[in-house]
């Protein structure tokens, strides 16, 4: 019954967080919180702190970390699983769709002004991870002091081997990791 | 292109989800680029524009981008199976590693080495997207054609500058891209 429970919590934490992300923490919360009160309001903090830390989706993350509090890990997976569910369904549906169609002079005519968009919206992640990641969290400044100089090596250093030698992304950002925490240690943080 | 479909193919689709996706720090726009370097670049099994409309549709449908984007990819590449092999090389590597840490999470959230080796990644990951930017803005700007060259500097100012919502931003620049072909055919001229 509580698998059951799980499962139907997430497939609606999957269905509705369109966008992805952010907009999906107030749903998330809801449920979780609110609706069942499966985890505190300082429990559902923490995860989307260790989502921060930690890879994959907040959606995901945050289904596992529910799941293995109230049912151990089979409560995790199941959870995961409901979480996806949606996304399976109506992705392949779009995938199938897409493949059939996208030859049709309507589809390359919407995917045409979708291509430009989706290249900004990249960037724009890219920018705000940027910012993030130069200013250590405090947002955009003008004064050099406020400046994360390691980041700033970092980024240059990553982007330059990245553009040149055309590295696996993976070792240059793991490298980046190790690079960082030997120089904060070093120079302090 | 056509793809052997053996046990080796699956492997490799398997282990390289699964990898991008250990790596998919600071949201989900970042396995675009990853995925974009391992099955435009390295692979190439998808092609460029491609790996753009997949990531449309990704952004497009519920549910987490990270998990949309592979189950697209997964399909594309093999169809219903091939999907589920990706969505589970996605899925695992959160699924395990937030297991664990759930076991000892105050000791790691307050780990000063967890969080000076994420304040690196983090410029590293910056970095992967910028290049990836530099590459796919740089492909579109070359072309010298008008139109997706604005849709590009006003999505960005939009997304970047007035905050405005990713899913109106996509359904605006959807019916541009609509509204143009269907002018350009009247015209008898080709699309976008």
């Amino acid at each position: 019954m509580l698998y059951l429970e799980l499962f139907w919590s997430f497939v609606q934490i999957g269905l509705f967080s369109i966008g992805g992300g952010y907009a999906s923490m107030p749903l998330i919360e809801h449920q979780v919180v609110d609706l069942h009160g499966w985890l505190t309001m300082q429990e559902f903090v923490d995860i989307i702190t260790i989502s921060q830390m930690t890879p994959g989706p907040i959606a995901v993350n945050s289904a596992t970390f529910v799941g293995i509090q109230i049912a151990g890990l089979p409560g995790a997976i199941i959870a995961t699983l409901g979480c996806i569910f949606p996304s399976c369904v109506i992705v392949l549906t779009l995938a199938w769709v897409y493949f059939r169609y996208r030859n049709l002079s309507v589809v390359q005519g919407v995917l045409g002004g979708l291509r430009p968009a989706v290249v900004a919206m990249i960037a724009s992640a890219g920018l705000s991870i940027l910012t993030l990641s130069l200013w250590n969290g405090a947002g955009f400044s003008l004064s050099p002091s406020d400046l994360d100089w390691g980041a700033a090596l970092l980024f240059i250093g990553s982007l330059f081997v990245l553009r040149k030698w055309k590295l696996n992304p993976i070792y240059v950002m793991l490298a980046a990791g190790v690079l960082g925490l030997g120089f904060y240690l070093v120079l302090g943080y | 292109m056509i793809l052997k479909k053996d046990f080796s193919f699956y492997r490799h689709l398997f282990t390289s989800t699964f990898s991008i996706s250990a790596f998919t720090f600071g949201g989900g726009y970042v396995i675009i680029p990853l995925m974009r370097k391992k099955f435009v670049e390295q692979f190439h099994w998808i092609e460029e524009e491609e790996m753009l409309d997949l990531t449309a549709i990704a952004q497009s449908a519920p549910g987490a981008i990270a998990v949309n984007a592979s189950i697209l990819v997964g399909y594309r590449l093999a169809g219903f199976w091939g999907a589920m092999v990706t969505v589970a090389g996605t899925i695992l590597p959160p699924l395990i590693i937030l297991s664990v840490v759930s076991l000892a999470y105050t000791a790691f959230q307050s780990s000063l080495i967890v969080k000076l080796l994420l304040r690196g990644m983090q410029a590293g990951v910056a970095a992967v997207i910028a290049d990836v930017t530099i590459t796919m803005g740089w492909d579109i700007l070359k072309r010298k054609k008008p139109l997706p060259i604005l849709i590009m500097l006003g999505s960005f100012l939009a997304a970047c500058v007035f905050n405005v919502n990713v899913m109106l931003i996509i359904l605006v620049c959807a019916i541009i891209g609509l509204l143009a072909t269907i002018h350009d055919e009247r015209n008898g001229k080709a699309g976008v």
